[in-house]
């Protein structure tokens, strides 16, 4: 069943991808859909089966490779953990290919499309169902290679082969630690394999190895290179900044990939590692900070985009922040349920977007749009429902997952936790402001009425012989193949909290959990949640709400007053806009002087100094011994005679030069 | 010695090829030229018996003739060769000769006569017995390369390559009499017995080694006593051409081989400092001067060099691993050779011969099949794997680094690297360029039989490559065997 679940995607894909024009477009969304939508289902039976009743097990595939000490085997480890991520990969997946026959019904290259969503799908299940280092970095290479694939998907925009390229790249620096990682792993523990790993690791607490003249603890080494892995994938400060840029794939792909599953594969590398993460206690430190100060930070920006997906994006990449901290701060169940939760509510968003897109002909920026509730009625009501999911508004899935993260930081009691719960609070009334703002730019007022200094609709060409207001006759909801998932995840974030928080992060967890998930005792923060005081439990909520009015009252109550607070802070709005010039930071200090470099090494290195002397230089010295050669050919027969008189000489004189070679 | 000296049953072969070309210049000088068809397929008659008499005779090392002639495993894998060579030459002349007016029922007779020479050469134990097999091959074969007695350029080849033969004799001559001189005979065991006896060899006897050497190496064509190959295969009919590449090159490379490991066995390490000399410099220049190459049949000729040098590694390593080396090298180069020369055979445009590489241009439009064949010998030749090519290549090499030779292996290597330009330009030139002129369809029932045979050789050689690669290692084995005793 299990190998089923994995190897059915890829079957699908390379179905899809191989014979793409022999199966053509139907074909290829008949069978990609069906193979993903029956490991779904499989999935969701596995879930039962090991998390439920606790059947957690090994299936061993086949050696992979053996060389030395080195032994790596393919095996699917199916334990709890895995089975979470299964029904959140697969169920996603599932939903994002149905949805996908209606969004991308008008694309000339839908098996191309289909066959890459599949792929990915083999590869984020390769991924968590991987038993050792070398296979889950292999499941770990494909889902990047997939992302890239599909972001750069419209390969004749630059734009998006821009953002696929850097996707890449700065996801190679994580990899390149991550890495580093799986090798110290590897020397330290003489294996890659989990289970040999997580056994040993108690024994290497505390011990250190020198490196440059400095004593450097192992535990917190190893588990910083991984998590370094885990903040490319995950987008997490300073490795962020492909992500927003990564909206430039189809929207679905937004949902699945850069939403619900991928970026939370470094959450999940956390959670798997936490044998090892509970034993660098300094290690879990750096996660905790680097994932609060990315839920705040991103949640600033989030507040100045315009681009309604990018908004989205930097709201994921707030969450993923709070997933970080909540790992950082013991909490890994609540991590997890966080996941968990936010698969289905982001995915629900980014549907729900794509809906609107849709409905707008591929316009994203929320300044055009406004007054649309009147005209996606469904849409609006599923917006509603996962923006209050995400702000964690009580009896919607994110309250239970984001409260319990939250309580578990305040309950550490460490600095650390303290900087989590407070900039966790913060990020909470940014998370609600900036949702809000999205749902009354698109869904209230009028449309356009924002625009600054733009055309009503530039984008006329669209909408071809519309005026303003005949414009809304083309504004409609999408069909049901697009709003069916919809409602599925709909479900999804609404209930998703209430039916499994016993499990993941109430009493019932450490049953559930069982060995998947190791907290040491002294270190269960959310034990100790549980035992927060009223104020911080409903704080959260309060900060939901300060959020949502926030929003409410610049941009309904007085929609004048953002534009006068940009106006009057432009120092200030110009920051958030410009992402903290992130991106201009690292163009000046990495992208110039790496292009500089190149360019060096391109030009002088490898075009004057290897191709000179090397292909280049050797064939010219080729052509020019060859031309010499000829010419040796006289055609005169005493010129032949002579070189033959010559040779002979060469070779007595060599010998009696030598005595006679002895 | 226990047996006869003079066991003619020792020499059935050749004795059967000297019958028959007599015979068959007999019937040829009554019936005139018309009979040249019938002396052509006498001759391959005569070449058969003589194939299945070497296959049929017994095993194991038996000497005749005052010891001047040998039979031993060796001799019979090399003159089975030999005379699958010079089949494969007469078959593939059988058109020309009719079309080109070349059609005189001597050029059957004189390939058989040469052929026989071969045989003696293979079989020679003796430095007498090897001049005269030597100088019975070459007489022969001096004349069919000025066989086109009306064209300026064959008369030209003809003449060259007699005079600068006649140089390499005398120096071989030359050479005879002084290992003569210093060990007191001319037979091969006997030499043996003599060095064996005193372990410093006089510079004189190396002397007589180097002009040995010299001479033989004039034979196979090896820098830098070379020179006259590219003219003589350039100026003489494309089947002399073509017999010239594959028969005599076997004979010599075997007589080379014996006459350096029977005699002179007991001094390899004096011996082997030419052969790698010689060895590096042919497969350099082979590799380099074919680049510069237009015309196919000078371009083969440097190819040739270039094959030689890489044989001349087994040489150079010594030894049974050696030897056979060699002769598996052997057997494919006769198979790539053939097909190769037989495509060139087939390069005819409005019944002219054309010989330019450029012709070749388009081919792979033009007439796929055949291009698709000369595309499998050049990357043969090139040394590219699974083709049996590849696997020549790769045993002289492993012969090399066992014999410890890894700077003769290396730049046997980068040779190779430089050799594989002008094959693969070939390919480049049948398969991507503007067409040329097409040539002409019918290839003719015999050539296209040579050509499917060779080819599939060349193909499926890495999967039933183990009778020839144990043939040649009994061989081997004999003739090192042989040297010793």
């Amino acid at each position: 069943m299990y190998v089923a679940i994995v190897f059915l995607p890829l079957f699908a894909s390379m179905l899809a991808g191989f014979f793409g024009r022999l199966l053509g477009d139907r074909g290829a969304q008949l069978i990609t859909c069906g193979a993903v939508s029956l490991a779904a289902l499989l999935s969701l039976y596995a879930f039962y089966d090991v998390a439920i009743l606790g059947h957690t097990q090994k299936v061993q595939l086949f050696e992979w490779i053996d060389s030395g000490s080195f032994e790596v085997a393919w095996a699917l480890r199916i334990d709890q953990l895995t089975a979470v991520m299964l029904v959140v990969v697969c169920g996603v997946s599932a939903l994002v290919h149905i949805y996908s026959i209606g969004y991308m019904a008008e694309d000339p290259h839908i098996p191309r499309f289909m066959s890459y969503l599949s792929l990915f799908t083999f590869a984020m299940l390769m991924l968590v169902t991987a038993d050792n280092l070398v296979q889950l970095f292999f499941g770990w290479e494909g889902v990047g290679l997939a992302s890239y694939l599909l972001i750069g998907f419209w390969y004749e925009r630059p734009s998006a082969n821009a953002a696929a390229i850097k996707a890449f790249l700065v996801n190679r620096i994580g990899d390149f630690g991550f890495a580093l990682g799986i090798f110290g792993v590897f020397l330290v523990f003489d294996s890659v394999a989990f289970d040999q790993v997580f056994k040993s690791a108690p024994g290497m607490a505390g011990r250190s190895f020198e490196f440059l003249g400095w004593q450097v603890d192992i535990m917190t080494t190893l588990c910083l290179l991984l998590f370094v892995g885990a903040m490319g994938k995950s987008a997490q400060v300073p490795l962020h900044t492909w992500l927003p840029d990564a909206m430039e794939g189809p929207t679905p792909v937004s949902a699945l990939i850069h939403a619900a599953t991928m970026v939370t594969a470094g959450v999940f590398l956390v959670a798997r590692f936490s044998p090892m993460f509970e034993y660098a206690p300094n290690a879990l430190a750096v996660v905790a900070v680097v994932g609060a100060f990315t839920a705040f930070f991103a949640g600033t920006i989030g507040l100045a985009q315009n681009d309604i997906k990018r908004v989205i994006a930097y709201s994921t990449c707030s969450q993923l922040g709070y997933m970080f901290f909540a790992a950082g701060v013991h909490a890994y169940g609540a991590a997890i349920f966080h996941l968990f939760t936010h698969a289905f509510f982001k995915a629900l968003l980014f549907l729900s977007a794509g809906a609107v897109i849709h409905a707008m002909h591929h316009e994203q920026d929320m300044r055009i749009m406004g007054g649309l509730r009147h005209h996606l009625k469904r849409t609006y009501v599923l917006f509603w429902i996962g923006s209050l999911a995400l702000a964690g508004l009580p009896f919607f899935a994110g309250y239970f997952s984001k409260d319990i993260i939250l309580e578990a930081a305040w309950a550490v009691h460490t600095g650390v936790g303290n900087f989590a719960f407070v900039l966790g609070l913060a990020a909470a009334v940014l998370t609600a402001f900036y949702s809000w703002r999205l749902i009354f730019m698109t869904f209230h007022g009028q449309p356009g009425a924002r625009a600054p200094g733009r055309a009503a609709h530039p984008h006329g060409h669209d909408t071809h012989g519309h005026g303003s207001h005949g414009e809304a006759h083309a504004i409609h909801e999408a069909p049901p193949v697009m709003m069916i998932p919809l409602y599925i995840l709909a479900l999804g974030a609404i209930f998703a909290g209430l039916a499994f928080s016993d499990y993941f992060v109430g009493a019932g967890r450490e049953a559930f959990w069982g060995e998947a998930i190791k907290v040491l005792p002294e270190n269960d923060s959310i034990e100790a949640a549980h035992h927060a005081p009223l104020w911080v439990k409903l704080a959260p909520v309060a900060a939901g709400l300060i959020g949502i009015l926030a929003a409410w009252y610049g941009y309904i109550r007085r929609p004048g007053l953002p534009g006068e607070l940009a106006h009057t802070h432009a120092e200030a709005y110009r920051f958030l806009l410009n992402k903290w010039y992130f991106d201009e930071i690292y163009e000046f200090f990495l992208v110039r002087p790496a292009k500089w470099l190149g360019r060096l090494l391109w030009k002088g290195g490898d075009g004057r100094i290897i191709d000179g002397f090397g292909p280049d230089g050797i064939a010219a010295s080729v052509l020019d011994l060859a031309r010499r050669t000829s010419l040796l050919q006289t055609g005169f027969v005493y010129h032949y005679a002579f070189a033959m008189l010559i040779g002979v000489a060469i070779l007595v004189t060599w010998y009696f030069a030598t005595g006679h070679g002895g | 010695m226990a047996q006869p000296s003079h066991d003619f049953a020792l020499a059935a072969p050749e004795m059967v090829l000297a019958a028959a070309a007599m015979l068959l210049l007999m019937f040829g000088a009554f019936r005139g030229n018309q009979a040249t068809r019938v002396v052509a397929w006498g001759a391959l008659a005569a070449l058969a018996i003589a194939l299945v008499l070497v296959l049929q005779a017994p095993a194991g090392r038996a000497v005749s003739f005052a010891d001047m002639f040998v039979v031993d495993g060796f001799a019979h894998f090399a003159k089975a060769l030999v005379l699958l060579a010079a089949a494969l030459g007469i078959v593939m002349s059988l058109g020309f000769i009719r079309r080109e007016g070349m059609e005189r029922f001597e050029y059957p007779v004189l390939l058989l006569l040469a052929t026989l020479g071969m045989l003696m050469m293979v079989s020679a134990n003796d430095l007498l017995a090897l001049y005269l097999g030597i100088e019975l091959q070459s007489l022969a074969l001096y004349v069919v390369a000025a066989f086109q007695r009306d064209n300026l350029r064959a008369s030209e080849a003809g003449l060259k390559y007699f005079v600068l033969g006649a140089v390499a004799s005398g120096m071989l001559l030359y050479g005879c009499s002084l290992i003569y001189g210093f060990t007191g005979t001319t037979g091969f065991d006997a030499i043996a017995a003599t060095l064996k006896a005193q372990p410093e060899p006089p510079l004189g006897l190396i002397v007589g080694i180097v002009f040995l050497t010299a001479g033989l190496a004039f034979k196979v064509s090896a820098v830098p006593f070379h020179m006259w190959t590219p003219d003589v295969y350039e100026g003489a009919p494309t089947p002399v051409t073509a017999f010239f590449a594959i028969a005599p090159k076997v004979a010599a490379l075997a007589l080379f081989c014996r006459a350096m490991l029977t005699p002179f066995a007991a001094i390899v390490a004096d011996w082997q400092q030419i052969v790698v000399f010689l060895a590096i410099a042919s497969m350099l220049l082979g590799a380099f001067a074919a680049i510069g190459q237009n015309n196919i049949k000078r371009l083969m000729a440097y190819s040739s060099i270039g094959h030689v040098g890489y044989a001349l590694i087994g040489l150079a390593a010594g030894g049974a691993g050696g030897i056979q080396a060699i002769l598996i090298y052997l057997a494919i180069y006769v198979a790539m050779n053939a097909g190769t020369f037989a495509c060139i055979l087939c390069m005819r445009v409005r019944g002219d011969m054309v010989e330019g590489v450029g012709d070749l241009a388009g081919l792979g439009r033009n007439q796929p099949l055949l291009a698709l064949a000369l595309a499998i010998f050049m990357f043969s030749m090139a040394g590219v794997p699974p083709l049996a090519g590849f696997f020549g290549k790769f045993y002289v090499f492993v012969a090399a680094i066992e014999a410890k030779l890894y700077v003769l292996a290396v730049i046997g290597v980068l040779a190779s690297a430089v050799g594989a330009y002008y094959y693969l330009r070939i390919v480049k030139l049948m398969y991507f360029d503007e067409p040329a002129e097409a040539f002409e369809r019918r290839v003719g029932g015999e050539m296209a039989a040579v050509l499917v045979v060779t080819a599939l050789f060349v193909v499926v050689f890495a999967l039933f490559a183990a009778p020839i690669l144990d043939g040649a290692g009994t061989a081997a084995q004999a003739l090192v065997a042989g040297g010793k005793g």
